[in-house]
């Protein structure tokens, strides 16, 4: 076989391969579409579930949902974001920093019921908040840490020493460099990272079934100590433990779509937000 | 009185010992050329005055580096970014920050404290002024100084070390990444700053080092073999590896 046709193939294997993973994308989103979306209305959206949920909306697991993603990020960002800092930035090549990145890696390794469990035991039990809006952000935070330690990490790590010799050799203080070249810099990626943990804090079920998830709530909370619903854990409830799963399996479709719609918006709004910021960076 | 001044410096890389008893004084308001053959140790050199070495893991210093005839390595005094605000630095390429072309020039003035905003806005148009880059971009200050040119970079990039006014300026190939007019440009500039500032230059470029530089050094693996007058250095060496350098017959 000539190097030409052997080339030739594997090219065509890898296009239909790539084709292969995009087609099962798009049959995913079919799917859900097809069968949801005569479900979206405005009512939909912010009405309280009626009958058993089977009829009404699905407001206060969209609001329980924001909530949770909010409180979460509150929690991860600052920590993820410092951690990272001073792994790059303030550890030299060292044991202890090669062990907190391993350890980085092992927790993002950790299944997320083990997280559920952990969040129960610690902030649910331990520390007296009760199933909460506070514990279920805490654990989700917990979750989405080594993502946004991992991605700060990276961030930093593309950005050329050139510019904190720079900045260094100006008189600048290492925290003036890193507050005023080097994370002004990052910044756009970090945000690229915030964005896939926020996909990922959204659609978990297991992290806030002990902490903070009500199966039914028919109203909105009105302290950070108390229960909400949420999107994929009202997913999994009318899809297979209700008393009336056939007769929710519409209200089930609506609302895996406004999920999906829900970390599609996300994905877009940060997305803009990251070129945003990368222009303003150059400006200024 | 010498400016700055080593005495009997070493300095090792980890095993590797890159700098061997380096003896050499220089005075004020005096440009400074050191040459010689790659990986000879001239940045190494250049980088003890402002300390820039101190970044490295694993370097070790002995001996005696004076700035104004004061030790800056041990000085409970002295700390690195006040000594860093003495000693200015201009890296071989260009290396503006993601920022306008004014807030390059005021970055060194923020981070020392000096944010009064008429204050700012003056020393910016001096240390433009005197990097001889004011007219090509008085315009445009609020744009970015990544739209500059690989030259105009260069001279923003000595502007910016310019701004916070510091009494030596140390050059590590300055114009090496520069077409011939941006590098005739700079060569200008340092003729001019020598009345305010001492300078130190690497750079491979003879007939650079010949026109610009009162001394010249020339290092060779890590040992200083010859240091005079930049015109003796040229015309009469001592050593005959001097010789052969600089008159391109080397290795
Ligand atoms: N960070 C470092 N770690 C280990 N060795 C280094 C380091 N930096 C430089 N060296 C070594 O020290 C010696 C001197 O390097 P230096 O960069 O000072 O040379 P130079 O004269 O500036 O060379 P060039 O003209 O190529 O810039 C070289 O042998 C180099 O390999
Ligand atoms: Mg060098």
């Amino acid at each position: 076989m000539s190097k030409n046709l052997k080339e030739k193939i594997a090219f065509w294997i890898f296009r239909i391969l790539s084709l292969g993973v995009l087609l099962i994308l798009f049959w995913i989103l079919e799917f859900i579409f097809v069968r949801g979306w005569h479900m979206l209305s405005w009512d939909f959206l912010t009405k309280m579930p009626e009958d058993g949920m089977t009829k009404g909306g699905i407001y206060p697991a969209i609001i329980g949902t924001l909530y949770l993603v909010a409180g979460s990020m509150i929690v991860a960002f600052p920590l993820g974001v410092m951690a990272g800092i001073y792994i790059h930035e303030y550890t030299l090549d060292s044991f202890f920093k090669r062990f907190i990145k391993l350890m980085t890696n092992n927790l993002a390794g950790i299944p997320s019921i083990v997280f559920g469990l952990f969040g129960m035991a610690l902030f649910v039990n331990t520390m007296k908040f009760g199933d909460s809006i506070i514990a279920g952000s805490l654990t989700l935070g917990l979750l989405a840490l080594p993502v946004v330690i991992r991605v700060t990490e990276e961030a930093l790590i593309a950005i050329d020493d050139s510019f904190r010799h720079g900045s260094y050799a100006l008189g600048a203080t290492k925290l003036q460099t890193v507050r005023k070249v080097i994370l002004p810099m990052a910044m756009p990626n970090i945000i690229t990272g915030l964005i896939l943990s926020i996909g990922r804090v959204s659609g978990e079920t297991a992290p806030i079934l002990f902490t903070v998830a009500a199966y039914f709530l028919p109203k909105l909370p009105t302290s950070l100590f108390d229960q909400v619903m949420a999107l994929p854990y009202h997913l999994y409830v009318i899809s297979t433990s209700g008393t009336k799963v056939a007769e929710s399996r519409d209200m089930a479709y609506g609302t895996a779509l406004v999920l999906v719609l829900f970390v599609l918006i996300l994905n877009l709004l940060a997305n803009a937000l990251r070129k945003y910021l990368g222009n303003k960076v150059k400006m200024n | 009185m010498n400016k700055i001044e080593t005495k009997n410096l070493n300095l090792y890389y980890g095993t590797f010992h890159a700098l061997k008893g380096i003896t050499m004084s220089v005075k004020a308001n005096t440009v400074t050329a050191l040459i010689g053959p790659s990986g000879c140790g001239k940045s190494t050199y250049l980088r003890l005055f402002n300390r820039m070495n101190d970044l490295i893991p694993g370097v070790k210093i002995e001996g005696d580096v004076l700035l104004d005839e004061k030790d800056i390595y041990n000085n409970k005094g002295m700390r690195i970014d006040e000594l860093r605000k003495k000693v200015g630095m201009v890296f071989q390429k260009p290396n503006p920050f993601p920022k306008s072309i004014f807030e390059n020039v005021a970055y060194g003035l923020r981070v020392n404290g000096m944010n009064h905003a008429s204050f700012v806005e003056e020393r910016v148009e001096t240390s433009l002024k005197q990097a001889a880059l004011w007219d090509e971009v008085k315009d445009k200050l609020k744009k970015s100084a990544f739209a500059l040119s690989g030259g105009q970079q260069q001279r923003l990039c000595i502007a910016r070390a310019l701004a916070i006014e510091p009494s030596v300026l140390l050059m590590d190939e300055p114009a090496s990444a520069l077409d011939p007019i941006s590098t005739a440009k700079i060569e200008d500039l340092i003729y001019e700053l020598k009345n305010k500032y001492t300078i130190i230059i690497v750079t491979h470029n003879m007939q650079q080092a010949g026109r610009v530089s009162d001394k010249t050094a020339f290092f060779y693996l890590g040992d200083l073999i010859e240091y005079n007058d930049t015109n003796i250095i040229f015309t009469n060496p001592t050593d005959p590896n001097t010789q052969s350098y600089v008159t391109g017959r080397f290795g």
